[in-house]
């Protein structure tokens, strides 16, 4: 069908392609609104959708590159930077990997409040998610209201750590400072409301007949695809495998805590929408039950040394974040930077899904499928 | 200066700091179970790196890759890879490939990540594709393993045979630079 000719020795990377009288070549982005960072090139028979080809890598940072030649702690501000939405949630490995290093102890204060303050920043990470989905649906409300609700946590963010998104408060050996005062009444009083509101989206959006036929049936990813595909996090869910770190591989104090899993059997968009949708109210839950628990008093750091060392070796960790599994992989030299650092990240984990999805779709179907993935596309080019 | 407080918790951390020495008294039993399975049958070509709680870790031969890739697909329960990192190791004149597996359908082993490392030969003016920087893609055995491979050999230059796709993914169509992740390759500025 499509022969390619070459005439000359290409530069790398490029290529030549004969251009079809039947299928079309439709690049969507990156300067599409709905697209994000990133192309999609489509090809289109018609109506439908013949392959997709994700073209990620514009707003690629080199965050990993970076990091070689930063130390342990200055390395903190920009590896929250791929999602700044989660920070706490992305720094999380990265600062559980460095502790193991390390060798440090962290105390039980500063465990609670890192819970705390990850769960917070979930739901601050799942309510932009759904805004834009809103966006994504040409469903206004759906944009103004998760983007409204989601300043309550922000105001609560911002009296914990002083910044409303980028908050870079977890450093190795605990947090950066203790919570105020009357951190715990406020903390209770916003999220319980918190939680009234959002269980109002299910009437106005996840019982909503027009956004239901938008998502219903589109982009099925069956049980056995989600797990050969490694997809992770809501999608992995969505599509009816058990599989959540923070029950899975508890870190910090997830084990002291009753914590459930949202799993649908559907695989469609619809599902992949609604999980995070139920994150969102199991984070209150947890919140609710860290609250209660946490030491009313004590440490919330461990000191280090000021420019600590790595030993000789490499860690693997990862936490469950508001997409899915984020892992960081440190090789340590015995050097104050670490020698090599990989974030597997859940987008791009979750990328790999979408050519598969969107094959013999319908064009209009594609913004459904594609925001279902929680795919943020800053996360996976780092 | 400031030892006096970090002195304390050093001495009491559970057993998941230990340093990475296989040789270490407490070997995690249910761990070494599964790399016993492994090794008993590719005796000659795994070497372990370490067996800790929940992280287990193997250097094979890159002859011996899709063997064993093979044998750890059929018969554990490991059915998915989570990441590929790339490292260059520009002393030993190596690059060296690490997959990340882990297990979605068995619940004994949701805790397990079991690393699968080797090393290819590492060219002083690299030529992506066309020098010896070569290893068998994995892709057939752990399909998710595609983006990942792609990004591996961008940033370092090893070229993935039988991988249907070795386009570049993150970087720019036309970079003529080394691959970046190369420690060879400076950061402007620093």
């Amino acid at each position: 069908m499509t022969e390619v000719i070459p005439t000359k020795q290409m530069p790398p990377g490029l290529q030549v392609e004969n251009v079809d009288d039947r299928i079309m070549t439709l690049n969507v982005g990156p300067q599409h609104p709905g697209s994000g960072h990133m192309r999609i090139i489509v090809k289109i028979d018609g109506d439908y959708i013949v392959s997709a080809d994700p073209d990620p890598g514009y707003v690629h940072r080199g965050e990993e590159k970076m990091a070689e030649s930063r130390n342990y702690i200055t390395n903190i501000p920009h590896l929250e930077r791929p999602v700044i939405h989660d920070s706490c949630n992305i720094l999380y490995p990265y600062v559980l990997g460095v502790e193991e290093l390390v060798g440090i102890e962290v105390p039980e204060r500063a465990k609670y409040v890192r819970v705390i303050a990850a769960e917070l920043n979930r739901c601050i990470y799942i309510q932009y998610w759904l805004a834009i989905y809103g966006i994504f649906l040409g469903h206004s409300t759906m944009f103004m209201w998760p983007a409204g609700d989601r300043e309550l946590l922000i105001d609560l963010m911002e009296k914990i750590t002083g910044a409303r998104v980028t908050h870079a408060y977890f450093i190795p050996g605990g947090v950066r400072n203790d919570v105020p005062s009357n951190f715990e009444d406020v903390c209770l009083r916003q999220v319980n409301y918190f939680e009234k509101r959002i269980k109002e989206y299910a009437d106005i959006f996840y019982d909503n007949p027009i956004l239901k036929a938008r998502t219903e049936d589109t982009g099925v990813l069956s049980r056995e695809d989600a797990i050969r595909l490694g997809t992770t996090g809501s999608v992995l869910r969505a599509s009816g495998v058990d599989y959540d770190l923070r029950i899975k591989e508890p870190y910090d104090v997830y084990d002291e805590l009753d914590v459930h899993t949202n799993v649908l059997k559907a695989g469609d968009s619809y599902a992949r929408s609604k999980v995070p949708w139920l994150d969102m109210l199991e984070s209150c839950n947890i919140i609710r039950q860290a609250l209660e628990k946490m030491p009313k008093s004590g440490s919330v750091r461990t000191k280090l040394k000021p420019n600590p060392k790595g030993g000789e070796g490499e860690v693997y960790r990862r936490v469950e974040s508001g997409r899915g599994s984020a892992g960081c992989h440190i090789i340590s030299k015995s050097k104050p930077e670490p020698y090599r650092l990989k974030l597997s990240v859940s987008s791009f984990r979750n990328l790999i899904a979408l050519p598969y999805l969107l094959k013999g779709e319908k064009l209009g179907n594609m913004p459904a499928v594609y925001w279902s993935l929680n795919y943020w596309p800053v996360e996976a080019d780092r | 200066m400031s030892t006096a407080e970090t002195k304390p918790p050093k001495a009491t951390p559970p057993p998941k700091a230990t340093p990475p020495e296989n040789k270490e008294p407490p070997v995690p039993a249910f761990e070494k179970s599964y790399i016993d399975q492994i090794t008993n049958h590719f005796s000659d070509d795994i070497e372990i790196e370490y067996i800790k709680e929940n992280r287990t870790k193997l250097n094979v031969k890159k002859e011996k890759i899709i063997d064993i890739a093979k044998f750890i697909k059929d018969n554990t329960p490991f059915d998915h890879a989570e990441s590929v990192t790339g490292v260059d190791f520009p002393e030993e004149k190596e690059i060296g490939v690490t997959y990340h597996l882990g297990s979605y359908t068995d619940d004994t082993y949701s805790k397990q990540v079991l690393a699968l490392a080797t090393r290819v030969p590492r060219e002083e003016s690299p030529n992506p594709g066309n020098d010896s920087t070569k290893l068998p893609s994995l892709r057939d055995m752990f399909y998710s393993v595609e983006f990942h491979e792609r990004e591996v050999f961008e940033m370092l230059g090893v070229y993935f045979e039988g991988h249907p796709d070795n386009r570049r993914l993150l970087l720019p169509e036309d970079w003529a630079d080394l691959p970046p992740l190369r420690k060879d390759f400076k950061n402007k500025g620093r």
